[in-house]
């Protein structure tokens, strides 16, 4: 009985990152209808950039996150402006040509930069814990979930209480409509690309005390995402935040009940019962 | 057109003859993905349903073909429609719990990716299907075990391969069948307030094509000896498949076949010249570049814009 709570609190914490990185990829879909297939890539580059920091300046991870998510801004906004926005409407195997190609890009230029060993960054947080009553709480987990929820809310309050957002969510909506209105679209659909990428880097230096990662990471990271995506429902803020917490849960048990290396197989399972009850995620309006 | 394919063909079947060993092995890759490119090109070109997760058909197709025959020593020859078949159910499954819902677009991908992934990780789990470090196959020479002393068997069999799934997406886009395809793929909603199907057609094409990619798995396995969950079933391959059909022009006949003569051999070049000197990764940066340039600068793909380049030749003539 221990042994499932243990289960439920750790991975219910881990759920914030899983939140944070997947509110990123939603955003991003739900602005430009664009998959970043790039997307795990880019928190693992969040990683690295953490671990460069902490490494070579000492700064700690949990401050560190602010400069990986403005480095990982500066990249999704680049990425959006040099490439993502000449094929806004090209067909969708063309998109997905590209953002694949982007993901080989950081995904290899990471391998070169720093090597194929698994890395982890120190931070004198992860070794700390407490106890409540027999639950044990990894206090790394515990900030980097209150920070990742942190980060998600403001997120919220950025698109549904600033102009910015609010024309980030109206671009969203109906496009044509805000170029109507002389919104300059291209430069709100690079701000939404950057946020997006953002909420993943910051969801990258979060973790990377916690998770030891490796170039080829970014894979299996943007797999998750995908999976927390739709079982949320695909362009819901919401959903992803929700399914980012239960999709860790799922696995969190999966390692509890059966072996760690069959957790994977609980998230899908639970993708595939959302696709059969809910085709169009939780709280996805239905797919038309 | 006819007369040149008919000469590329004669002369694909003489080339052999004149080659080195490796650039057989460099043949035998352009023609077993542009096999894996064809058969996808069925669902994901003609019917516009983009799989990304097409590798899980040639893990089945090749993990039942080797068990068969390691464990009841039965032929790969029928293994592998054996293999194709149980493809061809995953197909069917995955088909359905798609097209039922009508999952377009992203979701369709996203849902390929992930029953792609429970398979990886479902076999790396399975002790009897050797976990993560997979199966391997005794080398024995023996051309009823799908072994071949002379490399140029598998030569033939790959160029066989590739043509099996030409003439299938031909013979599909020449009937009803093909342009039912293009009609869901073009506009869905039209097409079935014309009366299609669009289910049943997009059912049919997934199970075509996942058929032949299962085919491909014995192909695989047999070809090197191994079988590891990470890469018959990772998504590194789903995206080598799809790259060569969209790179050479998604939905049209010779589009997969060129896009492998083009991207094959560069992959293969990179990885030579790149991938030496410690500098592991150059190459795939090289080939991500190139995946970005391609989509900048031809966007239809290549071979349309081939055809319009002969067309225009032959017209000035």
């Amino acid at each position: 009985m221990t042994l499932v709570l243990q289960g439920v609190v750790s991975g219910l914490l881990f759920g914030g990152v899983y939140s944070l990185m997947a509110v990123g990829l939603t955003l991003i879909f739900g602005v430009m209808r664009v998959v970043n297939f790039a997307h795990g890539d880019m928190m693992v580059w969040g990683m690295y950039v953490a671990y460069m920091l902490a490494t070579r300046a000492g700064v700690d991870p949990y401050v560190g996150f602010v400069v990986c998510a403005g480095a990982l801004f500066a990249l999704g906004f680049l990425v959006q402006r040099g490439l993502v926005d000449r094929i806004i409407s090209a067909p969708h195997e063309m998109q997905i040509l590209m953002m694949l190609g982007v993901a080989l890009v950081l995904e290899n230029v990471a391998l070169i930069a720093f090597g194929p060993e698994p890395t982890r960054v120190r931070s004198p947080l992860a070794a700390a814990a407490v106890w409540l009553g027999p639950i044990f709480v990894d206090v790394a987990r515990l900030v980097t979930f209150v920070v990742a929820v942190a980060l998600t809310l403001s997120l919220w309050v950025f698109l549904f209480k600033t102009d910015l957002g609010r024309t980030i969510r109206a671009a969203a909506d109906n496009t044509y409509g805000a170029l109507v209105i002389g919104t300059d679209v291209r430069r709100v659909y690079a701000v939404a690309f950057g946020v997006g990428a953002a909420c993943v880097g910051a969801a990258g230096a979060l973790v990377s005390p916690i998770l030891p990662f490796q170039p080829p990471t970014g894979l299996s990271l943007s797999v998750a995402s995908f999976n927390i995506v739709i079982i949320g429902g695909m362009g819901s803020l919401l959903g992803a935040f929700v399914g980012g917490l239960l999709v860790s849960l799922a696995e969190s048990l999966g390692a509890v009940f059966l072996k760690p290396s069959l957790k994977e197989l609980f998230s899908f399972s639970l993708l595939i019962v959302i696709l059969l009850l809910r085709p169009a995620g939780l709280f996805g309006r239905r797919a038309s | 057109m006819k007369w040149a394919l008919a000469g590329a063909l004669v002369a694909l079947i003489a080339l052999p003859a004149v080659l080195s060993s490796y650039a057989l092995t460099l043949f035998i890759l352009i023609f077993f993905y542009g096999f894996l490119g064809q058969a996808w090109n069925i669902v994901g070109g003609y019917a516009g349903q983009l799989s990304a997760g097409h590798a899980a058909f040639v893990g089945v197709g090749g993990y039942t073909a080797a068990v068969l025959s390691i464990e009841l020593q039965l032929t790969p020859w029928i293994g592998m429609l054996v293999g194709g078949a149980l493809a061809a159910l995953l197909g069917a499954i995955i088909g359905y719990l798609g097209f039922r819902f009508g999952l377009r677009g992203f979701y369709f991908v996203l849902l390929t990716v992930a029953f792609a992934e429970i398979c990886r990780v479902a076999v790396s789990n399975i002790d009897a299907l050797g976990g993560p470090l997979g199966l391997y196959i005794t080398f024995t020479g023996n051309p009823r075990q799908f072994q071949f002393q002379d490399g140029r068997a598998y030569y033939y069999i790959a160029l066989a391969l590739m043509l099996v799934a030409t003439v299938t997406a031909w013979a599909i886009e020449r009937r009803r069948f093909g342009v039912y395809l293009a009609a869901i793929r073009e506009d869905e909603a039209a097409a079935e307030a014309l009366g299609v199907n669009a289910f049943k057609y997009k059912m049919l094409a997934m199970v075509v094509s996942s058929f032949l990619t299962g085919l491909g798995g014995t192909f695989y396995a047999f070809y090197l000896f191994s079988l590891q969950p990470n890469t018959l079933f990772g998504i590194p391959l789903s995206v080598e498949i799809i790259i060569r059909p969209i790179v050479g022009g998604a939905g049209t006949l010779l589009g997969p076949i060129l896009g492998s003569f083009i991207l094959t051999p560069l992959a293969e070049i990179s990885r030579l010249y790149l991938g030496q000197g410690g500098l592991h990764g150059a190459h795939l940066i090289a080939y991500g570049v190139l995946l970005i340039g391609v989509v900048l600068f031809l966007p239809e793909g290549a071979y349309p814009r081939l055809k319009r380049a002969l067309a225009r030749t032959s017209a000035e003539r």
